[in-house]
Order: structure tokens, then C-alpha cells, then sequence
């Protein structure tokens, strides 16, 4: 097919066969796959006995024995630690250079991760217990040696705002700085052209956005994100919008403002609009009806007989 | 009291009218949000602009021998133009003009509870209701009036009624009230008289006629008004609006014609319509040419400063953000229109 096999990666793989086998299906789920065995299979736990019938872990009756054997380890580490403080109190009060393990950007594993770690099913109340001794082990002051240890249960958070793309500004001929964005909220699309121009004038189609927007909401809805960052009479806009309602237009225009109005701020303005949800799009969309139902969640009239 | 020296030095500032004034002169001209804001602030205040002064300016220029020049007000909703109409009146009044207002032209062609087949027109059709409550409020305007314009011609209502030649206006008014019945003919008759009275000078007892309409457009629509077999009323065939019509008509001298379109109360006419040649119609706009058209817009930047300190003043904006802060939100959302601007204000 023309494709070097040496530097073929796994998503090279699904294009391929996304062509290959064409499917109209809508669950992604269900389209053809091909990927590593590991990622499809759920991981098993191997045989836990021998030929003898002997099990090869010594906690195998408790029934849970890799949680079990966790925390095992996990006490002994803690009671490691706390042996340590005493010797050291003992030779005499030392000052604290010992910092304590980092714990900006990660956070601790959830019940469903540590289930998957370790291949069995946990209650919640083991979950819980295992969260409090980490803590535990945590608060001690010579636990940076553990450090690798805590971190294997620890996931690392990225950091939302270096997601976010912001397009250059671009400039027209009178030199008067523009920028173009779109939004889309519940089947309605737009388009915005902000010109930062000086006057706060916003025309939609064609006509005035008092006209356009007859009702208080709708037309609140479009200040919002200039009145979030005080910049309510600087610029002109210039909207296309269709399809949807009133509502998810005006919503779906006050998306595409923001993000048309990210060339015009700085990071720290860029972070606190993302924070005050103006970037984000709102994913609800109508949901479908069943079939023996009258809605998507009405049920038909019962009757008892 | 700034009533006739008002001039672009005053554009933008607020002019009280005297109470006295407000009931006699506009017993059914105002806005209904207007008039509830008198009550509010206990005192009725104008803001001048600039259509205004203009329409009062060319009064002022216009020869009163020649046909009577018609002045047509247009513009978006919510921008002006009644009040602006009612400026230009009060100012007519103050002058001494005899004004003959018609609040909102659009209530004679809809919502009809009783259409009474016309007597003196076979196939035209009458409004006892509308017409007689006009009659009284014109009773209310002009007073001074009635009792010095004299009859020119007898008019006979049934075998035993008639009002006789040289009687004075009063009493056919008072005819017209009180005989519901062949009160849309008074109205008719009334008009006629002025109509001709007024091409006199004024050495020999003349006036001048002002004939103000609101909701011009009206007069050459369509209407809801069915007859007793569904079928719709041209507007033609209602006498109230035949003899409008030919007020309008420029055949007669001594006065003038101030017309506003108005798209709120009108039927069947599309909510984006606010220029004369959309609303009025082929018909309308034949009928009204040659008019001089006055366009009413939002409020500059200037007005608006004015109707916020003024509403600042009044204690009307309560909210401890109005001085500044607010002032940018209101100006986004309403757009300086000055309806939606009263409106919002309305619960801050």
C-alpha cells in the first residue's frame, strides 16, 4: 500500500483499518479493532496454585491477597519510618532537612485504577483504609525514601491551560486588529468576526442584535464575556449564526465570542476565563428516544390492570 | 416653562410638563409605560430631541396659505416616535392650534365589538364605541374651541334630530356623545367643518389645525374586523377611517398633518418593517405623497447621559452599582433604545 512497515505505529494501524472496514455503526465500541491483546483482554489473575494444590502466596485465604499483601508492605514501610524518627530523636534533635514527598499535580488513584492495579475487587472500606494509611505514612517525616513507592499509586493531573490553542491576531487593511472564531451549542453554528475597533456595536444576519434578540436572557448571555473581562464598548462584531433555537443560539455565540477573543488577552486572563467556563462547550444534546417509552425518560401511563 | 424658545441649545435636557397641561392636552395621547411613569415620579418630564425640535422648525417656516404640508415619523421600535409626536403637539397646543389627536389608529381597526351598518353610506359599516369615546377626549382637548367655531351647514341624524346652521361646534360634539349611535357621522361631520374652517386666516376667527395619527399605517392595511358573514372589512368601509383619509388628503389649507408609522399594533406586517414604503404600503405611500419624512433613532450618546441622570436623580436606579459599573452593562443590553432602556430600569 505504499506504507513503510519499520516506522508503522498503532495509529497508523486504526486509519488502516478504519479503511479498510468501513462501519456505519455509531458506538465507537463497537466499529473493528486491532490493537495489542493487553488492551482488549481484561487482565486475569494467573493460577494461585501449584500442581500440589498448594497456593504459592501465603495470603491466598484471606481471599484478597494482593490488597492485602499491599497493605502488608505498606505498614511495614510506615513502622520502617517510625523506627527511624526514634533513633534519630535519640541522638538528639536534628534540624529538618528532610522535605516531604510533592504532592501538587497528581492525586491518589481511584477505587476503579487501584481494582485494575491489582486485579481483584476491593470494597470501599478497604479503599478507604488503604487512603488512610498512605496518609499516614505520609505525615511522617522520613518518608522521602518511599518516595517511589507512593508515586506508583499516585496519578499525575496534566495541567488544563497548556491545552488550550489560541490563534495569532491577525490585522486588515486599515490596520485595525481583527480575529474570527466559531461555536456550536445543541445544533446551532456560528460564526464571529471581533474588530477591535472601539464602538459596541453587534450585528447578527445582518441586523442588530437588539432586534435579533428580542429577549433580556439571550442578550446577557452575550455580555457575558465581555463584561468578564471589562472590555464591554471596545469591540465590533460581526456574527452568522443558524439553526438551533434561541437559547442554544445565543449560547453558541457566546462561546465562539470567548474563543474569538482569546487573541486579544493574556495567559493569565486565558486561565480564568477557562475557570469561569466561558471556553468550555457544553456537551447536552436532546437524547434519544426509546423504543417503550414515550420520551427519552417518560415512561407511557401505567395502568395497574 | 420652556414652551416655545425651545432650540438646539436644549437637546438632550428635560422639559416638565405642567399638570394641568397633561389632562387637558393628552387625555388619550401618551404611552401607557409613560403615563405609569408620571404616576411614579408625580410629575411628567420630556426629554427634547432632535426630531422633535426639527418637526417643531419646520412648523414654524411652513406657509399656511398653500395645502398642508404632511410630516411623517418613522423609525425602529422603541425609538421615540409617540413621544416625539406628543412633544410636537403639546408645543401646537401652547401655540394656540386647534389639534385634532388620534391616539393609536390601529384600536379603530381592530378588536370591533359592535359594527353597526352606516346610515348615511349603505354599505359602510360604523364604530359607535371608538368613535364616541374620541369625541369625548376631543371634547377634553379643545375646549376653548367649541363654543367659537360655528356650524356651516345643517345636519340632519334622524326625522326629529337635526343641528342647525351656525350652531356652535360644542353641541354637535355633545350630539355625538351622547347619541352613541350616529356618533361615527359626528365624527365624520366634525372633521368636514374643521376642514374647511380651518383654510380661513387668522383676522376672521381662523385657527390652525394640527391632525395628529399615530399608527398611520393603519388606514391602508388590512383589518380583524369580520362582518356577520366572516368576511373580512376593507378599510375603506369603515367611516371612521374614509373620513380619515380624507383629512389626510392635502386639499385643504391651515394646518398641518404629523403622521407616526407604527409597527407594534399593526396587522399582518412583518416584526423587522419600520420604513414608510414597507409599512405603509403601495396604496399608503401613494395617498401620503409627497410627506416629509423625520426619522427617529436611539438615543445618542448625549440623550442617553441625559435619561440616566435623570432616572439617577429621580432615585429610580436603586442599585448600589448604577453611578458606574452598571452604566456600560445597561448601554450593551439595551442598545440606547429608549423603550427597552425604561424597561430594564424598571427593576434595578
Amino acid at each position: 500500500m505504499g506504507e513503510d512497515p519499520e516506522t508503522f505505529t498503532q495509529q497508523d494501524i486504526d486509519r488502516s483499518i478504519a479503511y479498510l472496514f468501513p462501519s456505519g455503526l455509531f458506538d465507537k465500541r463497537a466499529r473493528p479493532l486491532m490493537k495489542h491483546p493487553d488492551e482488549i483482554f481484561p487482565k486475569q489473575q494467573a493460577v494461585q496454585w501449584g500442581a500440589d494444590g498448594r497456593p504459592f502466596h501465603f495470603l491466598f485465604y484471606t481471599g484478597k491477597q494482593s490488597y492485602y499483601s499491599l497493605m502488608h508492605d505498606t505498614v511495614a514501610k510506615v513502622l520502617a519510618a517510625e523506627k527511624q524518627q526514634v533513633l534519630l530523636l535519640s541522638e538528639g534533635p536534628v534540624p529538618q532537612d528532610t522535605k516531604p514527598i510533592s504532592l501538587v499535580g497528581s492525586r491518589w488513584l481511584l477505587k476503579e485504577e487501584l481494582e485494575e492495579l491489582l486485579v481483584e475487587t476491593i470494597s470501599d472500606h478497604d479503599y478507604a483504609r488503604f487512603i488512610q494509611l498512605m496518609e499516614r505514612l505520609l505525615s511522617l517525616p522520613n518518608c522521602l525514601s518511599e518516595k517511589d513507592f507512593v508515586q506508583r499509586y499516585r496519578k499525575q493531573l496534566e495541567i488544563q491551560s497548556s491545552k488550550q490553542q489560541v490563534a495569532p491576531l491577525q490585522y486588515d487593511e486599515n490596520g485595525v486588529a481583527y480575529s474570527t472564531a466559531d461555536g456550536r451549542r445543541k445544533t446551532a453554528t456560528c460564526t464571529v468576526l471581533l474588530r477591535d475597533c472601539g464602538s459596541g456595536s453587534i450585528s447578527i444576519n445582518g441586523r442588530d442584535y437588539l432586534h435579533y434578540f428580542p429577549v433580556l436572557q439571550d442578550r446577557e448571555q452575550l455580555m457575558f464575556p465581555f463584561h468578564f473581562l471589562d472590555m464591554l464598548g471596545r469591540f465590533d462584531g460581526q456574527c452568522t449564526v443558524g439553526g438551533g433555537g434561541r437559547s442554544s443560539q445565543a449560547g453558541a455565540l457566546r462561546l465562539a465570542i470567548s474563543r474569538a477573543m482569546l487573541s486579544f488577552l493574556s495567559e493569565g486572563q486565558v486561565e480564568s476565563m477557562r475557570q469561569a467556563g466561558l471556553l468550555t462547550p457544553d456537551p447536552r444534546v436532546k437524547e434519544r428516544k426509546k423504543p417503550g417509552q414515550e420520551g427519552a425518560r417518560r415512561k407511557f401511563t401505567w395502568k395497574k390492570r | 416653562m420652556w414652551r416655545a424658545c425651545q432650540s438646539e441649545r436644549h437637546l438632550g435636557q428635560y422639559y416638565t410638563l405642567p399638570t394641568s397641561h397633561l389632562h387637558t392636552i393628552f387625555p388619550h395621547g401618551l404611552p401607557a409605560r409613560y403615563q405609569q411613569q408620571v404616576k411614579t415620579f408625580n410629575e411628567g418630564c420630556v426629554m427634547v430631541r432632535q426630531p422633535a425640535l426639527e418637526l417643531i422648525s419646520y412648523l414654524k417656516a411652513a406657509d399656511y396659505s398653500k395645502p398642508a404640508v404632511r410630516y411623517l415619523l418613522y423609525g425602529l421600535k422603541g425609538s421615540g416616535k409617540t413621544m416625539s409626536l406628543c412633544h410636537t403637539i403639546h408645543y401646537c397646543s401652547t401655540q394656540g392650534w386647534l389639534v385634532l389627536h388620534i391616539p393609536d389608529a390601529h384600536l379603530w381597526v381592530k378588536n370591533c365589538k359592535e359594527l353597526l351598518p352606516s346610515s348615511y353610506h349603505t354599505s359602510r359599516f360604523d364604530q359607535p364605541i371608538e368613535a364616541s369615546n374620541w369625541l369625548r377626549n376631543f371634547r377634553t382637548t379643545n375646549e376653548r374651541f367649541l363654543s367659537k367655531i360655528k356650524l356651516r351647514q345643517r345636519y340632519t341624524w334622524t326625522k326629529r334630530e337635526s343641528t342647525e346652521k351656525g350652531s356652535p361646534l360644542g353641541e354637535l360634539v355633545d350630539m355625538g356623545v351622547s347619541r352613541v349611535k350616529s356618533s361615527s357621522d359626528v365624527v365624520g361631520a366634525v372633521l368636514k367643518e374643521l376642514r374647511l374652517q380651518a383654510a380661513e386666516t387668522e383676522e376672521s376667527e381662523g385657527f390652525r389645525l394640527a391632525v395628529a395619527i399615530d399608527g398611520v399605517n393603519s388606514l391602508w392595511g388590512r383589518t380583524t374586523i369580520k362582518k356577520e358573514d366572516k368576511s373580512p372589512v376593507a378599510p375603506e368601509e369603515l367611516t371612521l377611517i374614509h373620513n380619515l383619509r380624507k383629512m389626510i388628503d392635502n386639499n385643504w389649507c391651515g394646518g398641518a398633518v404629523i403622521a407616526t408609522l407604527s409597527q407594534t399594533g399593526s396587522l399582518y406586517s412583518p416584526s423587522s418593517a419600520y420604513l414608510p414604503k414597507e409599512l405603509l404600503g403601495e396604496e399608503g405611500f401613494d395617498s401620503m405623497d409627497p410627506f416629509i419624512p423625520v426619522p427617529v433613532s436611539n438615543y445618542s450618546e448625549k440623550e442617553f447621559e441625559s435619561c440616566y441622570l435623570y432616572y439617577l436623580d429621580r432615585h429610580w436606579l436603586q442599585h448600589p452599582h448604577s453611578e458606574n459599573e452598571g452604566k456600560k452593562e445597561i448601554i450593551f443590553l439595551s442598545n440606547r433604545n429608549p423603550s427597552v432602556l425604561e424597561r430594564l430600569c424598571a427593576f434595578l
